[in-house]
């Protein structure tokens, strides 16, 4: 399915959203509105003729001084016969799709889409670090790969790309087993303490 | 006596944990020997090679993304050539492909050695890690015969390839395939059926189908709990559709159906291998002879004029790649493992951004590991073949 043929069922499946389809070489692309955002992915997850069911990727690129500055960029591939979506009968034809959503410098926001594809908790934790893109949703919304005192989102363009940083300050190791796990426990306080699992098979995001 | 105490004991595991593949630190809450909740923390070896590519040229992005996932170099370079080369609509010749294929899956077995032998040594079969080195070995020796460099080669280049193969790379090759389907019947008699390994890999960190497609777990992770993906069958590149190979799936989805998965894999490339060896010339093209591209020969830059003003704008400027974006994934040995280039018609890209497998597999772990024993969470670290540059780029 190419790109306009999927934007218009996507924007009759999902009522009020606008999608467009965009031009690019190597898959269907198409743009997004950030407030339908949702909408449009759980179209593209479930809907028996598309079932995006693999989420490859979450990234972003900042066009700086281009507008909208960010772009969130998504990849969803359907795997054919390899993998039916809950509900689907019949397999699609697979496929892959970048899904695209544009977002102002000074509001850079966008919802999580971890609540139908979990994969992506990471990727946008990611971005979160490196862009300084929120996610609205996002059960875990802390940095990943920078320490936890950054300043500053270093893939966005504006951010030098050689500073001399002084090491953070960190206080002594010697502290009693109560703190050591109290402080754990402070980095993760919005992980849910309750959805506490059971076995190797239970699964803690609900 | 003293009261018996039962609240959880949080422990740290890594990053210097010898057996976390780099420097992984996971936060573990325990409950006796009882694994209750784990959390991983990444990002000790992060160097901001995606930044760093945003300043270089084209060409000079290859050895850098080599440096993501250390143990299979070569599929970095090939995904992000492949990226690049959609970019800018290249076609290439076919023993290029044919030559590319076969360092694809020698890279592949190459990694899926120390896979082996790290994950047998971390839970007690020592000996697999000098079987699986030694033959290694044997790979880092055909990589140091065709660029003269062992562990990153850089001989992947956008437009084909460094140079023409070394003379001998033939019966180097010849001589490894020929010999390694015995090797591999060997560690297949070391752990197979070995009492100790069955126990402590099968039914550990087991996977559902739903987990893993709802995780985005692709590639050897995901064929052990029955989903057939391979890029390479579904998505073809370099004209994998023409060889012939099976994808080995299992279905319990533990650590055990992971080593099966990943032990047949290696026979599958060994056929690949040998079909792409009888398929490449002695003698051919080796890049697309696209002189804007790639540098012209170099005895005609010391006799014509016009190659040295090729070579020198090539090594001086580099090349534009047109404005646009492309994302062409390759199947790494930990799944699908692609580049996301985006170029605004320079000749520095805007954007690198590896779709890492480890990276993902790592946000896994804990699903895999609560619940289970901690004994255990090493087992299941190690079938993951999480390799923590790929992690933390």
């Amino acid at each position: 399915m190419d790109a306009a043929a999927l934007s218009t069922l996507l924007q009759t499946a999902a009522p009020g959203a606008t999608v467009e389809p965009l031009g690019s070489s190597d898959m269907p692309t198409i743009g997004v509105d950030r407030e339908h955002l949702l909408d449009v992915f759980a179209v593209l997850r479930d809907h028996p003729s598309l079932q995006f069911a693999f989420l490859v990727d979450v990234t972003a690129v900042d066009v700086l001084p281009a507008l909208p500055r960010f772009e969130m960029v998504y990849h969803l591939a359907c795997l054919g016969p390899h993998y039916l979506t809950a509900g689907a009968t019949q397999a699609a034809a697979p496929s892959r799709l970048r899904v695209k959503v544009g977002l102002p410098g000074d509001d850079a926001r966008v919802p999580s889409v971890t609540s139908l594809y979990p994969t992506a908790g990471w990727p946008e934790r990611e971005v979160f670090d490196l862009f300084g893109i929120a996610f609205d949703g996002h059960p875990d919304l802390r940095r990943i790969l920078m320490p936890d005192d950054w300043q500053g989102h270093p893939l966005r363009k504006d951010y030098p790309v050689q500073i001399r940083k002084d090491a953070a300050a960190w206080s002594p190791l010697q502290m009693t087993p109560e703190e050591f796990a109290r402080n754990v426990r402070a980095g993760r306080e919005q992980a849910t303490r309750d959805a506490r699992p059971a076995g190797p098979q239970s699964d803690t995001r609900d | 006596m003293p009261e018996l105490r039962s609240e959880t004991m949080t422990v740290n595991m890594g990053p210097q944990h010898p057996s976390t593949h780099g420097v992984l630190r996971l936060v573990l809450e325990l409950d006796g020997e009882t694994v209750v909740s784990a959390d991983p923390t990444i990002g000790f070896l992060h160097t901001g090679i995606e930044k760093t590519a945003e300043q270089k040229k084209w060409q000079q992005v290859i050895p850098l993304v080599e440096r993501m996932d250390y143990l299979g170099p070569q599929s970095n370079s090939l995904s992000f050539c492949l990226s690049v080369e959609r970019l800018l609509g290249l076609e290439l010749p076919d023993r290029v492909i044919w030559i590319r294929v076969l360092i694809a899956e020698l890279n592949r077995l190459s990694s899926h050695l120390v896979w082996l032998g790290t994950h047998g040594m971390e839970i007690g079969a020592v000996s697999v890690m000098l079987y699986c080195f030694r033959e290694r070995e044997q790979l880092l020796n055909i990589n140091e015969m065709l660029a003269g460099f062992r562990l990153f080669p850089s001989y992947i280049r956008i437009g084909g390839l460094r140079e023409d193969l070394p003379r001998g790379f033939h019966d180097a090759v010849k001589e490894f395939l020929d010999k390694f389907p015995g090797k591999l019947a060997e560690y297949h008699k070391l752990l197979t059926k070995n009492h100790v390994w069955l126990g402590r890999t099968k039914g550990v960190g087991k996977l559902t189908r739903e987990q893993t497609m709802e995780l985005g777990i692709v590639g050897p992770m995901a064929r052990a709990v029955g989903i057939p993906y391979d890029v390479r069958k579904t998505f073809p590149y370099l004209k994998y559709e023409t060889f012939d190979f099976q994808v080995p799936t299992h279905t319990d989805g533990d650590v055990y159906a992971r080593y099966l998965v990943k032990m047949d894999e290696m026979r599958e490339s060994v056929k690949i291998c040998q079909q792409a060896l009888e398929r490449i010339t002695p003698v051919g093209q080796y890049d697309c002879r696209d002189y804007r591209i790639v540098p012209p020969p170099k005895d005609r830059v010391y006799t014509e004029m016009e190659a040295l003003i090729q070579h020198f704008l090539l090594y001086s400027q580099g090349f534009n790649v047109p404005k646009g974006e492309a994302y062409v994934p390759v199947e790494g040995p930990r799944g699908e493992h692609g580049f996301y280039v985006v170029s605004d018609g320079g000749n520095r890209p805007l954007r690198v951004k590896s779709r890492a497998p480890s990276f993902i597999a790592c946000q896994a772990l804990p699903k895999m590991i609560a619940g289970g024993l901690i004994a255990d969470v090493i087992a299941v670290i190690g079938s993951t073949d999480v390799v923590m540059g790929d992690v933390d780029r």
